[in-house]
């Protein structure tokens, strides 16, 4: 198998990635280029152009306040996005109960206005955001990012928002500001879930500086041009798309800088299992379950897409070329 | 109650259409499975809802052949027993569907992978533990098979399912702590100590009473 490893945003090999339709579609595209390359290149244009505006028009109810965005292709794959359906009713959010479905159906009790955030710690200007001033303060991107759980299943999704560096920039780092946690909301009576003890309230997650001014990390407010539905974590939530998911915390109300690694939720609950870095690895898998492979949601096809073969994982799930040298010289089996 | 005058539930058990009805509704579970296959409802994640469907009812299968013994000599209804076998066999076909998904779904049917997982993780070993606890309990399920073992042998072999059954819990208690909820599989675990503690009860009493009798035979011979 000609397995390309690290080439940034491109997938490996198309035909393990690639919905049949539209990979019966490139066949005609080569067709095409065959006879024309400047043909060609028009229709891979439109072809992404159309795709996009397809899964919009699939999902996307257009209930949600829209989000003025400008496409960041220079960040986006160019894979399909994952119908909006799947992306707002198979969602991990433990405030809203442990099912998959339980956030699309409780998650209405959030009330995300008005809504703060503060920013602290080894910082020189600590300060308290309104989400209004937090939406203006740079200019918000459209970024299609692939997104992969550590339970071993993936989407595509078109995420709105600007680099989390921003932020950080604005509140001044001091020279003691090693790391960076986020720390999501804590109110049991509009977050159900968090009446539980399954894991400690509230939820907090973090990274290295290095990785949170990552250009890829990015502060995210909302997808499929609409402001986040509140099941994916509005009003704003954490994506860094080369980890996995659980490390993207939702409806954030504090961001700290800090000198010390912060111990999240989850290397709380279960420390075997889930490490502070939690980089996409698929040679290493510490919990119960193999990371090789992962099962792309929202490919339809007989059954739900039930005998679509599941696509091979990519190291830093193919974000390599962009953040690799972060981890130079670790050993990523011990620091899983 | 008379052993002479079996009551209504002890004759409604032994009606023809019971072995029928429970073997219906053993496949519900199945059937509905298939049904939201064909109507494009099994949920974002089909794999999931297939893999963790047939495992869940795998289970609760087996955990319910591990009741009968005891609902039996709770109630008395000995006609209970008629229902044993099959839903063990169903426990089994539940198992192996479950089985057949996990290789072939998240495999996609190469040994190799499969054996890698089944190495690397306890959790997956548990559950092949289980299933190959199993199998030689459904091969030598028949009449035919008991009398070429002998009842006392082919009991022994069938003890095997108390083991089948802590290790199946075990699988899934240690595949819900990937989500830090084990509330479920405690449940499972708790219901499953009872049904096999409740054995241990009664072999306990049953050798005391032995032990008493014949003590007491041995004084009477003395006296």
């Amino acid at each position: 198998m000609s397995k390309r490893r690290d080439q940034g945003f491109e997938h490996p090999v198309a035909s393990d990635i690639t919905p049949r339709e539209m990979y019966r579609d490139r066949r005609h595209w080569l067709a095409a280029a065959a006879v024309g390359a400047a043909a060609g290149v028009a229709a891979l244009t439109s072809r992404h152009a159309r795709a996009l505006s397809q899964a919009a028009t699939q999902g996307a109810p257009g209930k949600l306040p829209a989000l003025a965005a400008r496409n960041n292709s220079a960040f986006s794959t160019t894979q399909t996005p994952t119908p909006y359906k799947d992306i707002v009713t198979y969602n991990n959010f433990y405030e809203f109960g442990t099912s998959k479905s339980d956030p699309s159906q409780r998650a209405g009790s959030l009330r995300t206005r008005p809504w703060t955030v503060v920013v602290d710690g080894e910082v020189h200007k600590p300060r308290t955001f309104g989400i209004d001033d937090l939406l203006k303060l740079a200019p918000m991107e459209e970024r299609i990012y692939r997104h992969r759980c550590v339970e071993g299943w993936a989407m595509v999704v078109p995420w709105l928002g600007y680099p989390l560096s921003h932020v950080l920039k604005a509140v001044e780092p001091t020279a003691n500001a090693k790391y960076v946690q986020y720390i999501t909301l804590l109110d049991p009576a509009e977050m159900p879930g968090q009446n539980d003890p399954i894991l400690q309230w509230p939820y907090l997650e973090g990274l290295r500086l290095d990785e949170a001014m990552h250009p890829l990390t990015l502060l995210t407010f909302g997808l499929y041009g609409e402001v986040l539905p509140n099941q994916d974590g509005a009003p704003l939530r954490m994506v860094i798309p080369w980890k996995y998911g659980f490390k993207g915390g939702k409806s954030i109300v504090r961001i700290q800088l800090v000198e010390k690694q912060p111990v999240t939720s989850w290397m709380r609950a279960v420390p075997q299992w889930y490490g502070f870095y939690s980089n996409v690895n698929p040679d290493v898998s510490p919990q119960n379950w193999s990371q090789a492979t992962e099962r792309l949601i929202g490919q339809g096809g007989a059954f739900g897409g039930l005998f679509a073969p599941r696509v091979p994982t990519q190291l830093f799930n193919g974000y390599g070329a962009q953040v690799a040298h972060l981890y130079q010289g670790m050993d990523l089996r011990r620091f899983f | 109650m008379t052993p002479s005058a079996p009551s209504l539930a002890r004759r409604l058990l032994r009606h023809k259409v019971v072995k029928p009805a429970v073997f219906v509704l053993c496949l519900l579970p199945l059937l509905h499975l298939v049904w939201r296959g064909l109507s494009d409802d099994l949920g974002p994640n089909p794999e999931q809802t297939v893999i963790w469907t047939t495992g869940l009812w795998a289970l609760r299968l087996l955990l319910l052949t591990l009741a009968i013994t005891p609902l039996r000599k709770l109630s008395g209804w000995a006609e209970l027993a008629r229902l044993r076998r099959l839903l063990g066999l169903f426990a089994f076909a539940y198992a192996m569907l479950h089985f057949t998904a996990w290789f072939g779904l998240v495999n996609g049917f190469h040994a190799d992978m499969a054996l890698h997982d089944i190495v690397r993780h306890p959790f997956v070993l548990a559950g092949m533990t289980a299933l190959l606890l199993l199998l030689p309990l459904a091969l030598t399920s028949t009449n035919g098979m008991i009398k070429r073992l002998g009842a006392a042998r082919w009991q022994r072999l069938h003890r095997l399912i108390y083991v089948a059954g802590a290790v199946a819990v075990f699988h899934f208690w240690w595949g819900k702590l990937a989500k830090n909820n084990t509330a479920t599989p405690t449940a499972y675990a708790a219901i499953l100590a009872l049904l096999l503690g409740l054995r241990l009860w009664w072999a306990w009493r049953a050798a005391r009473n032995r032990r008493g009798a014949g003590a007491q035979g041995s004084s009477r011979s003395l006296a």
